[in-house]
Formats: structure tokens, C-alpha cells, sequence
């Protein structure tokens, strides 16, 4: 049973680390590491699961009956996909959150919005807005 | 070509999407979006009809049949979201020109169809599919649009709203994809329909028990049920206006159609509901939730906050339906879902007329705007009314229908905490009356001027809809009722499989 | 047979506690440049354990995204945000909580899973079977995942385009800067004189970058009979231009490859793929139905991948540029606003 398992259990593992990661860390590269983390290890159980005794990788060849599942293999390429285009998203927002706050740690940015809470002037952040800003300085 | 509506449902937006990039010109841009979002409705349309007189529809993707391919399977619970997805989306998209002139700057109004399109295509995807894991990329496209789209508005705090949004989107996408995939071990389909009828072979394994733990703890992610709805106000109060208006029609829809779908269609009613103590911990947590939201909207400053917790508050009233799981809890829950995209996304468009005219949507600043924008602010009001549940409107109509499941078993107390709750949402409503109405205009909006008509068509529309709705009930109930006795009746049949088995 | 078998779960048993040993490095470290390239150490070593469980196709996915491209974007990022985590204040009794919570829930819901590799397990006895005994009589193609995501599930793989396509739109949207003509020339020449400290690099990989795109290829072509694919190959060729620009500098890249023109190639690849679904259509089919493409089924199952795949690839490699550019054009951009943006934040803090 626990080889039988192994894998599951250190899928679970890995996943509650990158869980803590996004929950736990302040600094919002870090919590994009920790989405990584946590995605990765789900491809990690879906590709686990699709493991057969005997098998071999699922492309046809002479006298071998045996291929582990394909399926898997195709919605976690999918999935993958997937992981690296949120990541994209997720950096392209820190980039811009460090423009607008000059900070990527959760607890400076939290600070800063609820000092600016009751002011109803908009903090304006486009870059266009910078450059008229530049002009005045 | 009638046969394919299916599948054009979803391709006609999703084809746009790229075409919108290669047409460039703004103004040729909207007004494209605008007729593939109409040709959308019209399909729609079509399909609640076939499906109304016909019954299911299945379409094979590739020819493949089901187990081996993807399917659509469309049924009268998401022909009906279908409908309402698009018809909002049309309709808000009247006014989207105007508003994002104000809002957004030159050179990302493309961009902003764009991901708008990608973003109903998204949404369409997850309702129309029979699949499990399509499910999945479908809701990441609509997911990824929609961080992008929340980013785009004006101050700052979008910013930090659509990294949050991000980061619970994609915990609760991944919480749905781990429960995918535990469903998929035990059975190894993904087809929802053959999902729930193998699932019930190992309905007694803890794994399949993760499973649906996972999945719905995810959709409520998605869905901003209390108390995971920590996202959702500054995402709705920062996000372009025309992009709220928008979501707050439809997205947590399409998370409760998920949710429903979900229990009822792929788990069964006997599992989530007899084996698991679910109903009284959905009931206590909608219950909690039209507490807490709707009193945190009464300390609101930014309407635009207001109403984004009039809608976690008004999520906990579908969520009380689907608790009670009989034929008539869930068809309130349907109405209340019509009719919550019809009072909100005429509010939020409203609001979007505000913003357009004085920049801001404090409530500070509503001094007076009752003499100055007299018809917009008529539509708050009779929006305002629809969400207390006033008769002839829509949300008499839900809420009536929520109070005879809830009184059909014989439920008494919570019966009167749901009207208690109205009295909250009277609260919220009345403190922008106050300000827009009875104070003296403020010197700084001497200038303001009546919305421009391109915002007035559309808020009016779905007034007129909220009223219509709310006296000729034929429509809505009947889709509704049709849907979830339709619903049931698969639930049913799923006892009788393991009453066999056993 | 026994010996082999128990290398390979010695194997397994190496890599995933090298898996687990990476994570909580990177919960302790705090200087963000390690944690990076940790993170994509991790992507290559659970690519490593992807090949050991005999999934190829997404070891090498996995490789050129987690590894490669998701790693290179983060250090770009940091460049621009700094490199070092600050401590938080607050105990994480929190995050501790959900994290037993959930986890618990998980390591309760293994006990009644089948065990790793077990022959009668649900997975391997319905819906697979068709797919391994038939899919060579039905789609024709020797490598089952390309037959399963190009043919039985190309919808989904559609889907997955167009993830990518939205990521590509949604970066565009958040970090395109509108550039003024007059900017270029001051740059050209600070990269002018920046790159003859990199003679020898940019030689060797100017010979490199044919050979890299001819790989693209290859994988682009060899998907129907070994690992590759589409993505993998659009990956693979955005790389190339990436060491490009790395060497030869952003505004020499923007002479080369025009923005506009990428943005239309990675829209042209979407609208390829569904234009093959479309042409099914309209010959009767269902939608993706490659059959009808041809008279010969097999045939049209042939021709069906190889256009789907070739959408892919557009999209992937002109996305995968876009993003490149826009993160390193915003980097531009900041330093060319630099005092404004320190000003920012000192106001900020000010306050």
C-alpha cells in the first residue's frame, strides 16, 4: 500500500507547500511560485494515475500491447498550458502593481489602500496619466 | 445548419475574438462585437425553443460519441443561461462605446472587445458543454479575460483587485481540476452524463467523497459564496464600469449553473443530499451570507461596494433555494437568477452612466443627481425596489417563489429571515434615495448634464425587463420550472439505479 | 522484468522527494532570484519524473514551459521588482489551517484510490482502450496523444489555443506601452555600444538560432509519430527569437519582427484552427469532424492534424513573442521613466 500510494501522498504534499506559499507569503512573486507549485503537482497526480505495470509511453510500436493511459497525458498538456498562461497574467499585473504602489508585498499595498480609502480622488495609475504627470514635474 | 446552433453558440464569439484584433478600428470594432453578441442571442433564442419543444440536444464535437469525445448537451436549464448570458451581454454592450471612452484610454479599446468576446465565449463554453474537463478550459478562458478586463479600470486598487481575483480563481480552478480528476480515477470518463452513471457504483469511496468536496469548494471560489467572497467587491467597484455591469449579470451564474449542474446532474441528488449533511451547511452559510453582505452594504461609501455586496447577499437567496432541493426551491433559485442579471446589470450599468457624467460613484457625491439625471436615477430606484422585492417587479417574483419552498417545507423561521433580509436591501436602497433626492445638488455638479442616449437605451431596456418580468411571470417561471422539475427528474432516476443495485 | 521495475520506482521515489525537498527550499529562502531558479529546477526535475511515467508529450511540454519560458518571464520580472522578499509580520495560523485542512481532506480521500500502475483501475478499462486499441484504424496516427488531442478531444486543445491567445491579449493589455518615434534612436545607440562587450556570444548563437528554429520544425512536423506538437514547437521557435532579443537588444529585435504583423499571426492561428472545424462544417460533418475533409477518412484525419497543428503552433510562438516583448518593452519604458516612478513610490511611502 504505501508504494501503491506513494505517489499520491507526496502529490498532497507538494500541493498543501504551494497552498502555504500563496496563503502564507506577502510578496506576490513568491505567491505566483507557489501557484506553480501547486499546479505542478496536480499534473504530477493526473500523470501518476495514468501509469501502468508494464507499460510503455503511449506511441504505437510493433509488439508492444501494454501503453499507459493517453488521456491524462492530453488534458495535462492542456492543463499546462493553462498554468503558464495565468503565470503570464499574474506577472504582467506585479509588474504594473509595482508601478502604481512601488511595492510587490502584500501588507505595503494594503496599507497604503486603506490609508487612501476615504480620499475620493482616483489614484490613477495609466501610463499616459505618468507621462502628463512627468510634464508638470 | 439548425443542427450545428451548439456548437455556433460558442464558435461565433470565439471566431470574433481574433477577427476584432484584425479589424482595428475602434469604432468598426464595437459595432461588430455588438452583432456577433446579438447573433449569439438569437441563437440562444433558437435553442431554448428547440430544446423547449423538442428536449435535449446532444451535439457530437469531431463525431466522436460521447464517452470518447466531447459533447454538448444542451437541456433547458442551460438553454435558459445561455439566453441570459447573451441578452446581457447585447444589451450592455449597447453602452459600452460611451463608457469606455471615459474609462479606458485610446489605444486598449480594441483590446477591450477583444477580451470582452473571450470573455462570453468563456462563459458560453462552460454552460454549453457536457464534458467535465472542457469545463475547466473554458472557465480559464473566461477567467483570464476577466483578470484582464478588471485591471483595465482607472485607479489603482483594479490592479491589486484582479491579482487577488487572479489568485482565487486559479486556486478554485485547480481545486475544480483536482476534483476532475479524482471523479475521473474512480470512473475514467469525463463525460458528465456517463460520470453520473458510473459514479453511483463507488458513490461510498472516500475518494469519490473528495472528489465532490473539491469541485464545490472550487465553484464556490468562483461563485463568491460567503464566506469565500472576500474577492469580489473591489473586483466589481474598480473594473470598468461597462465590465462590471457586465459580471455581475452573469459570471456568478454561470458559477450557481455549475453548482447546480454539477449536484444534481453529475453527482445526483441522493449523493450530495442524503449522504452528506450539505443542505444544512448551504442553507447556513446563504443564510449567513444575506446577513452579512447585505449589512456590510448598508456602510458603504462607494455604491459601487454597495451593490457588489447586494450581490454576495443576493447569491446567498440562490443558494437558500438550491438548499431546500425540492422542484420549487430550485426553480426560485433559476428566477432569482434571471432576475438578479436583469436588476443588476441595469444598476451597474446606471452606475456606469454616473461615472460617465461625474467621475466617481461615492455616495457622497448622488447629492441632488435626483433633479440633475432624473432618468438614471429612476433606474436606480426601480432597480433599487426590484432587489427589495417590491411587487410587479422581478424580484417579487423570486422571492415569492423562494418563500412558498421554503414555506412548502413548512420552514417557517427561515421564511421570515429571508423577508428580514429584504428589510436590509431596504436599508442600502433608501440611503441612495436620500442622497439623490432629498439633498441639495452639490456647486461642483452645477454642469451635470442627463446621461447620453446610448446609456439610456440600455439601462432602460432592462428596467422595462425588470418590470415586465415582474408582471407577466410566463416566461421566466416557466423555463425555470420546466429546468429544474426536468433536473429532478434525472435525480430521481439515479435512486432508482441504486435502489437496483443494491 | 523485477529488477527494472524496481529501479524505476527507486527512480520515482528519488525524483519526488527531490520534488519535496525543492518546495520547502523555496517556503525559506527569501531572495527571490533563488526561489526563481528553483521554481525552474522544479519544472525540470517533475519533467524528468513526466518521462519516468512514461509521459513524454508532457515532459517535454513541461520542460519548455516550466522550465524555460514560465522561469525567464519571472526573472525579467524581477529585474523590475526587485529581488528580495520582505518578512511578514502576521503568524500564519491562517494559511497552517486551511493547508491541514485541505490537505487532510486529501490524504483521506487516497485511501480508496487505486494504487500506482494498477492494471484493473477504472481509467484503463473505460474510455482508454478505445483510444490505444483503435485510435491507429480511426485517426491513423501513431503517437495516441496527438491522436487523442487533435482529433477525439480537439475541442478541448481549441480551448487550449485560445487560453493562450487570451493570455496573449490580456499581457498586451496590461503592459503595451505606446512608443514615439524618437525614442528609438537614443536607445540604438546605448545597445550599440552595450553589445560589443558580447562579441563572442552573439556569433555563436547567431549560428545557433537556425539550427533552433529548424528544431521547431522538426517538432512541429514529428508530432504525429513521436513526442512534439504544435505547442511544444511554438515554444520552441518563440525561444529563438527570445535569444535574439536578448543579445541583440529590443529595438534592433522591433526592426526585425513587426508587432503588428505578430499580433495578426497569433489571431491567424485561432482563426486557422476553427476555420478547419468551420470547412467540416460546411461539408457536412460535425463540427472538427476531419473526415469529411477528404474522401479517404484517414486522409482527412491526416490533414485535419497537421492544419490544427499548424494553428497551434502560429498562436503559440506569436503569443509566447508578444509576451517576451511586452514584458521587456515595459522594462524600456520604466527605465526610460525611471525618476517618475521612484518618485511614486517615495510619495507613497510618505504618506
Amino acid at each position: 500500500m504505501i508504494m501503491g500510494l506513494f505517489n499520491d501522498w507526496v502529490v498532497v504534499v507538494l500541493m498543501m507547500i504551494g497552498l502555504y506559499i500563496i496563503i502564507a507569503h506577502g510578496n506576490l512573486i513568491k505567491k505566483i511560485v507557489g501557484l506553480t507549485i501547486f499546479q505542478t503537482s496536480v499534473f504530477i497526480f493526473y500523470i501518476s494515475m495514468a501509469k501502468i505495470d508494464g507499460g510503455t509511453a503511449p506511441i504505437l510500436v510493433d509488439g508492444v500491447t501494454q501503453y499507459s493511459n493517453p488521456l491524462p497525458h492530453v488534458l495535462i498538456l492542456t492543463a499546462i498550458v493553462v498554468g503558464i498562461a495565468t503565470t503570464a497574467v499574474a506577472l504582467a499585473l506585479i509588474v504594473r502593481i509595482k508601478e502604481a504602489y512601488g511595492t510587490i508585498e502584500e501588507e505595503e499595498i494594503q496599507e497604503q489602500d486603506s490609508q487612501h480609502k476615504d480620499s475620493h480622488k482616483l489614484n490613477i495609475h495609466n501610463s499616459s496619466e505618468i507621462n502628463r504627470d512627468k510634464k508638470e514635474c | 445548419m439548425l443542427v450545428h446552433l451548439p456548437v455556433l453558440q460558442v464558435i461565433v464569439p470565439l471566431m470574433a475574438a481574433p477577427l476584432c484584433l484584425i479589424l482595428k478600428r475602434v469604432q468598426l470594432v464595437w459595432l461588430f462585437t455588438l452583432l456577433v453578441s446579438g447573433i449569439a442571442f438569437l441563437i440562444s433564442v433558437l435553442l431554448l425553443q428547440q430544446v423547449m419543444s423538442s428536449g435535449t440536444i446532444i451535439y457530437e464535437l469531431g463525431g466522436w460519441e460521447a464517452p470518447w469525445g466531447i459533447e454538448y448537451r444542451i437541456d433547458k436549464l442551460n438553454a435558459f443561461l445561455l439566453l441570459i448570458i447573451t441578452g446581457i451581454s447585447t444589451v450592455v454592450l449597447f453602452a459600452a462605446q460611451t463608457s469606455i471612452e471615459k474609462e479606458i484610454s485610446q489605444d486598449k479599446h480594441t483590446v477591450f472587445y477583444v477580451l470582452y468576446l473571450l470573455s462570453l465565449t468563456g462563459m458560453l463554453g462552460i454552460v454549453a458543454t457536457g464534458d467535465a474537463f472542457n469545463v475547466f478550459v473554458f472557465l480559464e478562458i473566461s477567467s483570464l479575460s476577466a483578470y484582464a478586463l478588471i485591471a483595465l479600470g482607472k485607479d489603482r486598487r483594479a490592479l491589486w483587485a484582479a491579482y487577488q481575483y487572479l489568485i482565487m480563481g486559479t486556486i478554485g480552478a485547480t481545486f475544480i481540476l483536482i476534483g476532475i480528476g479524482l471523479m475521473y480515477q474512480m470512473t475514467g470518463t469525463l463525460n458528465m452524463e456517463d460520470l453520473s452513471q458510473r459514479l453511483p457504483e463507488v458513490a461510498q469511496t472516500r475518494t469519490v467523497f473528495t472528489a465532490y468536496a473539491f469541485v464545490i469548494v472550487g465553484i464556490c471560489l468562483k461563485l463568491a459564496m460567503f464566506p469565500l467572497h472576500l474577492w469580489l467587491p473591489n473586483a466589481y467597484a474598480y473594473a470598468p464600469s461597462i465590465v462590471t455591469a457586465f459580471f455581475a449579470a452573469t459570471a456568478t451564474k454561470v458559477a450557481i449553473y455549475l453548482l447546480i449542474r454539477f449536484t444534481f446532474s453529475v453527482f445526483g441528488l441522493s449523493f450530495s443530499f442524503t449522504t452528506l449533511p450539505l443542505q444544512i451547511i448551504f442553507m447556513a452559510l446563504g443564510m449567513l451570507g444575506i446577513f452579512v453582505a447585505s449589512t456590510t452594504a448598508i456602510y458603504q461609501t462607494n455604491v459601487k461596494h454597495l451593490f457588489a455586496y447586494s450581490s454576495i447577499a443576493q447569491i446567498g437567496y440562490m443558494i437558500v433555494g438550491f438548499s431546500i432541493s425540492s422542484v420549487a426551491g430550485l426553480t426560485a433559485t433559476l428566477l432569482h437568477l434571471f432576475n438578479h442579471a436583469l436588476m443588476k446589470s441595469a444598476l451597474f450599468l446606471a452606475l456606469g452612466a454616473v461615472m460617465y457624467r461625474i467621475g466617481s460613484v461615492q455616495l457622497s457625491q448622488f447629492q441632488g443627481l435626483g433633479r440633475q439625471m432624473p432618468l438614471t436615477m429612476a433606474a436606480i430606484v426601480i432597480g433599487g425596489l426590484s432587489l427589495i422585492g417590491v411587487p410587479l417587479t422581478v424580484g417579487f417574483v423570486s422571492k415569492w417563489y423562494l418563500l412558498m419552498a421554503l414555506i412548502e417545507n413548512g420552514w417557517w423561521p427561515l421564511a421570515v429571515l429571508v423577508l428580514l433580509g429584504s428589510l436590509l436591501a431596504i436599508v442600502y436602497v433608501w440611503r441612495i434615495v436620500e442622497m439623490a433626492y432629498f439633498k441639495p445638488s452639490l456647486a461642483t455638479h452645477a454642469n451635470v448634464k442627463e446621461a447620453p442616449i446610448s446609456f439610456l437605451i440600455p439601462i432602460w431596456i432592462l428596467v422595462f425587463a425588470n418590470i415586465y418580468f415582474g408582471i407577466d411571470t410566463r416566461l421566466g417561471v416557466q423555463v425555470a420550472q420546466a429546468a429544474s422539475e426536468s433536473l429532478f427528474a434525472v435525480s430521481v432516476s439515479d435512486i432508482t439505479i441504486i435502489e437496483d443495485s443494491l | 522484468m523485477k529488477r527494472g521495475e524496481l529501479i524505476e520506482s527507486l527512480i520515482n521515489i528519488v525524483l519526488l522527494s527531490l520534488l519535496v525537498g525543492i518546495a520547502i527550499a523555496i517556503v525559506c529562502m527569501k531572495d527571490l532570484f533563488a526561489v526563481v531558479m528553483l521554481a525552474g529546477i522544479y519544472g525540470l526535475i517533475s519533467a524528468s519524473f513526466f518521462v519516468v511515467m512514461d509521459a513524454v508529450d508532457v515532459a517535454f511540454t513541461e520542460a519548455s514551459v516550466g522550465a524555460g519560458i514560465s522561469t525567464l518571464l519571472m526573472l525579467v520580472v524581477i529585474t523590475m521588482t526587485g529581488r528580495t522578499e520582505h518578512p511578514t509580520r502576521h503568524k500564519p495560523l491562517l494559511a497552517i489551517f486551511v493547508v491541514v485542512v485541505t490537505g487532510g481532506l486529501l490524504i483521506y480521500g487516497t485511501f480508496d484510490m487505486p494504487y500506482l500502475g494498477a492494471i484493473d483501475a477504472p481509467i484503463h478499462t473505460h474510455v482508454a482502450p478505445r483510444y490505444i486499441n483503435e485510435s491507429m484504424q480511426e485517426v491513423g496516427v501513431p503517437n495516441i496523444v496527438t491522436a487523442v488531442l487533435a482529433s477525439y478531444r480537439a475541442f478541448d486543445t481549441f480551448g487550449e489555443v485560445v487560453v493562450i491567445f487570451t493570455a496573449g491579449i490580456g499581457v498586451l493589455a496590461l503592459l503595451s506601452v505606446v512608443r514615439r518615434r524618437d525614442e528609438d534612436s537614443v536607445i540604438d545607440s546605448i545597445n550599440d555600444s552595450m553589445h560589443e562587450q558580447h562579441l563572442i556570444l552573439r556569433i555563436v548563437s547567431k549560428m545557433m538560432i537556425p539550427f533552433i528554429m529548424l528544431f521547431a520544425l522538426y517538432v512541429q512536423f514529428h508530432g504525429d509519430y513521436g513526442p512534439g506538437g504544435g505547442f511544444q514547437a511554438g515554444v520552441i521557435f518563440a525561444s529563438a527569437i527570445i535569444l535574439y532579443v536578448l543579445l541583440f537588444g529590443l529595438s534592433t529585435a522591433r526592426k526585425v519582427i513587426n508587432q503588428t504583423l505578430i499580433q495578426l499571426i497569433a489571431a491567424f492561428g485561432v482563426l486557422f484552427y476553427g476555420c478547419v472545424g468551420l470547412v467540416s462544417l460546411l461539408n457536412g460533418g460535425n463540427f472538427f469532424d476531419y473526415n469529411v475533409l477528404s474522401s479517404d477518412p484517414i486522409a482527412g484525419q491526416h490533414l485535419g492534424i497537421l492544419l490544427i497543428e499548424w494553428g497551434v503552433g502560429c498562436t503559440v510562438a506569436s503569443v509566447m513573442i508578444i509576451i517576451f516583448f511586452n514584458f521587456a518593452g515595459r522594462k524600456e519604458f520604466q527605465q526610460r521613466n525611471g525618476n517618475l516612478i521612484d518618485n511614486i513610490s517615495k510619495k507613497n511611502k510618505g504618506i
